[in-house]
C-alpha cells in the first residue's frame, strides 16, 4: 500500500477548493493556482521515485480490498503520464497569468484548470474501469466549461461540437463497461484481465474491445473520428488550447494503451490489425488536413491528429519496442505540441492574428521567438537531435522489426509532410515580410523581455523548449524508463499480482 | 412573483421543507435518504423562496454566496477523506466515534462529514443555477 498515490488527485481538488473560496481575489487565485501546480509536481516526483525503485504501487481506497473497492495503481506508464501532466499543468498555470483575462478568472478559470488536472490524473491512476469512466467525466465537464468560458460565438460553436461528440463517446464507453460487467461480474481492471481469457464467447469480447476502440478513439481523435477536434480546439484562449491539444487527447491514447495491453489481448490478430490501419490513416489524413489550412492553430490542431497516428502505430505492434516508442512519442508530443500552441499565442499577441496570410516579420523583429519556434517545430517533425527524432526512430525501428514496411514507410513520409507544414508557418509568419496593413502599432516596438510583462508568456515557452532539447540530447534515461513501462505493460501478471495479491 | 397565495404558502413551507431536508439527510445514515436527496429538498426550499420573493431576498436569507457553499462542501469532502491519513489508513477509510448522550448513542463519523459535503455541494450548485437563470432576465 502506498498512501501517496492519492495525492495527485487530492492536491488539485484541495487547490480548486481554496481557489473557489478566494474567488473574489485575483491575486490569491493566481498564487494558489501556480503554487498548487508546484506541489502537485513535487508529489508526482516522490511517487515516481517509489515506482522506479519498488515497482508497481497500489492503494485500496477506503481500505476496501480489490476487486470490491476502487484501486489506484501506479505503474511506470501512469507515472510518466502523471509527470508530464504535472509539468504541463505548471507551465500552463504560469502562461495563464498573462494570457487569461480578468473576466475568465472571475468565472473560475483556476479552479476549473485544477479540476481538469484532477480528472486527468485520476484517469492515469485508477485501476477500475468504471472509475476510469468517472474520471473521464470529471475531465470532460471541466473541459466543457473551459472551452465555452468567454461566450464568444465561435467558441460556443466549437464547444457544442465538442460536447455532443464527447457525450456520445462517454455513452459508448458506458455500454462497453456494462457489457464487460455482464460477462465477467467485475470492474476491477486486474480482475478483468484475469477473467476475460476465461470468457467462452471470444467474439463478444472482441466486439466490446471495438466499442472501447471507438469510444477512446473519439477522445484520442483517431481516423475517422477526429473531425470534432480541428473544429473546436482553435476557439478558446491559447493557454486552454495548449492544455487541450497537449494533454486531453493523450488521455484517450493512454486509455487505448491500457485496455489493449491489459484487457483485450485475446484476439490480437484481429484487434491490433485494425489498430494498424487506423494508425496509418490517422497519420496521413491529419497531415493532409494540416497542409491545407492557413490558420496557425488549425494547422496545429490537424497535427495533433496526425501525431496520434504514430502513438497508435507503436501500440498496434504490441512489442516492447513499439510500446516504448508509443509512450516516448506521447511524452515528446505533449511537450512539442503544447509549446507550439503557446508560441502561436505569443505570435498572436504581437501580430494580432492567427491567420498566416496576415502574419510576417517575426524573425526580423523577434529572432529569439523564431529560435523557440524552430526547436519545437523541428522536434515535431522529427529532426535530430531533438526529442521527436528519437520518438520517430523508435517507432520506425519497431515497425521494421515486425516487418510492417508499408506502415513504416507511411510514417516516414508523414514526417516529411509534417516538416512541410511547419515550413509553411516558418516561411510566412517568421521569414515573410511584415504585412503592410493590419499590424498592431506595438509590433516590433515591445521587447519580449521588456515592459508589458510579455516575458510571463515567454519564460514557460523557454522552459518547454529547454525540456525538448534535454530530452533530445540526453534521451537514453527517458528511453530506458519508457522501456520499463513497456515491459510492465507486456507482462500483465505483475500488474495483476500487485493489485490482487499473490495468486 | 406577486401572488398572495404563493407568498403565504412559501413562508409556511420553507421551514417545513428545510426541516424535511435535514430529516432526509440524517435518516440517510442507516436508511434511504442522505446528503444528495436531502440537498435536493433543501435546494427546493430556496428555489421556492427565490420564485416567490426574488433572488435578492433569497441571497439575504441564505446569508452565504451559493458558490461558497459549493467550496465549503468540497472542503468538507476533502477533510473527510484526509482524516484517515492521520492513522496511516488509505484515503476515504471510514472512521467512527461513538458517544453516549443520555440514553441515546451518537455516531460521529467521516462518512457523515462526507455526506455534509455532498449536501452543501448539491444545495450550492442548484441554487447557483437557479440564481443565474433568474438574474439573467
Amino acid at each position: 500500500m502506498n498512501g501517496f498515490l492519492v495525492f495527485p488527485i487530492i492536491i488539485p481538488l484541495i487547490v480548486a477548493t481554496l481557489a473557489l473560496l478566494f474567488r473574489k481575489s485575483s491575486v490569491m487565485q493566481r498564487w494558489i493556482g501556480v503554487t498548487g501546480m508546484v506541489i502537485l509536481l513535487a508529489s508526482v516526483i516522490v511517487l515516481f521515485r517509489d515506482v522506479y525503485v519498488d515497482g508497481i504501487q497500489v492503494l485500496q481506497l477506503g481500505d476496501w480490498d480489490a476487486p470490491f473497492g476502487i484501486t489506484l495503481v501506479g505503474d511506470m506508464l501512469s507515472m510518466l503520464m502523471l509527470g508530464i501532466s504535472a509539468v504541463m499543468g505548471l507551465i500552463i498555470a504560469v502562461y495563464s497569468l498573462y494570457d487569461i483575462d480578468k473576466e475568465r478568472e472571475r468565472f473560475g478559470y483556476y479552479p476549473l484548470l485544477h479540476i481538469l488536472l484532477m480528472g486527468v490524473n485520476g484517469s492515469f491512476l485508477t485501476g477500475d474501469i468504471f472509475n476510469l469512466y468517472v474520471w473521464f467525466e470529471v475531465m470532460l465537464i471541466a473541459s466543457f466549461i473551459l472551452l465555452a468560458l468567454g461566450n464568444s460565438k465561435n467558441q460556443l460553436q466549437g464547444a457544442l461540437k465538442y460536447v455532443i461528440i464527447n457525450l456520445f463517446s462517454s455513452l459508448l464507453f458506458l455500454f462497453g463497461v456494462a457489457l464487460l460487467y455482464g460477462m465477467t461480474g467485475t470492474l476491477n481492471m486486474a480482475d478483468l484481465a484475469q477473467r476475460l481469457p476465461e470468457v467462452e464467447n471470444v467474439g463478444l469480447v472482441t466486439t466490446v474491445s471495438m466499442i472501447f476502440l471507438v469510444s477512446f478513439g473519439i477522445k484520442a481523435a483517431i481516423f475517422p473520428l477526429f473531425f470534432w477536434l480541428p473544429a473546436s480546439y482553435h476557439t478558446p484562449p491559447v493557454a486552454i488550447s495548449a492544455i487541450f491539444g497537449g494533454l486531453l487527447t493523450k488521455v484517450g491514447v493512454y486509455a487505448l494503451i491500457r485496455v489493449f495491453t491489459l484487457l483485450f489481448t485475446q484476439d490480437i490478430g484481429y484487434t491490433h490489425t485494425i489498430l494498424m490501419w487506423v494508425a496509418g490513416f490517422t497519420m496521413v489524413i491529419g497531415v493532409l488536413g494540416a497542409a491545407s489550412h492557413y490558420e496557425f492553430r488549425k494547422i496545429l490542431s490537424f497535427h495533433i491528429v496526425s501525431q496520434i497516428g504514430y502513438m497508435i502505430m507503436g501500440l498496434a505492434f504490441n512489442t516492447a519496442l513499439g510500446l516504448m516508442g508509443a509512450i516516448f512519442y506521447v511524452l515528446h508530443n505533449i511537450l512539442a505540441k503544447s509549446n507550439l500552441f503557446l508560441i502561436s499565442g505569443i505570435a498572436q499577441r504581437l501580430l494580432g492574428t492567427f491567420e498566416l496570410k496576415q502574419m510576417g516579420g517575426l524573425y526580423k523583429h523577434y529572432p529569439f521567438l523564431a529560435v523557440l519556434f524552430m526547436i519545437s517545430a523541428f522536434a515535431l517533425a522529427g529532426f535530430p537531435p531533438l526529442s521527436g527524432f528519437w520518438a520517430k526512430l523508435t517507432v520506425v525501428k519497431a515497425g521494421l522489426a515486425v516487418e510492417a514496411y508499408v506502415l513504416t514507410a507511411t510514417a516516414i513520409l508523414v514526417g516529411l509532410l509534417t516538416l512541410f507544414s511547419m515550413m509553411k508557418i516558418w516561411l510566412t509568419a517568421f521569414w515573410g515580410t511584415v504585412p503592410e496593413k493590419g499590424v498592431p502599432e506595438h509590433f516590433g516596438k515591445i521587447a519580449l523581455f521588456g515592459a508589458g510583462n510579455l516575458y510571463i508568456m515567454v519564460v514557460p515557452v523557454m522552459a518547454v523548449a529547454g525540456l525538448i532539447l534535454l530530452v533530445g540530447l540526453y534521451a537514453q534515461p527517458l528511453l530506458e524508463v519508457c522501456l520499463i513501462a513497456a515491459e510492465q505493460l507486456l507482462n500483465p501478471s505483475v500488474y495483476i499480482e500487485a493489485v490482487l495479491g499473490p495468486q | 412573483m406577486k401572488s398572495l397565495i404563493l407568498h403565504t404558502a412559501t413562508r409556511l413551507m420553507i421551514g417545513i421543507l428545510i426541516l424535511f431536508s435535514l430529516f432526509l439527510f440524517f435518516r440517510g445514515h442507516d436508511e434511504p435518504g442522505g446528503g444528495f436527496i436531502g440537498g435536493l429538498v433543501g435546494a427546493g426550499a430556496f428555489t421556492l423562496y427565490a420564485i416567490a420573493f426574488g433572488t435578492d431576498l433569497t441571497r439575504k436569507v441564505l446569508r452565504v454566496d451559493p458558490i461558497t457553499l459549493i467550496a465549503l462542501g468540497l472542503a468538507s469532502l476533502v477533510v473527510s477523506g484526509v482524516i484517515p491519513l492521520i492513522t496511516a489508513d488509505p484515503f476515504l477509510t471510514g472512521k467512527w466515534l461513538f458517544l453516549e448522550w443520555g440514553n441515546s448513542d451518537i455516531k460521529l463519523s467521516t462518512p457523515l462529514l462526507f455526506d455534509i459535503g455532498v449536501y452543501l455541494c448539491v444545495v450550492g450548485f442548484i441554487v447557483t443555477v437557479i440564481f443565474s437563470l433568474e438574474e439573467e432576465n
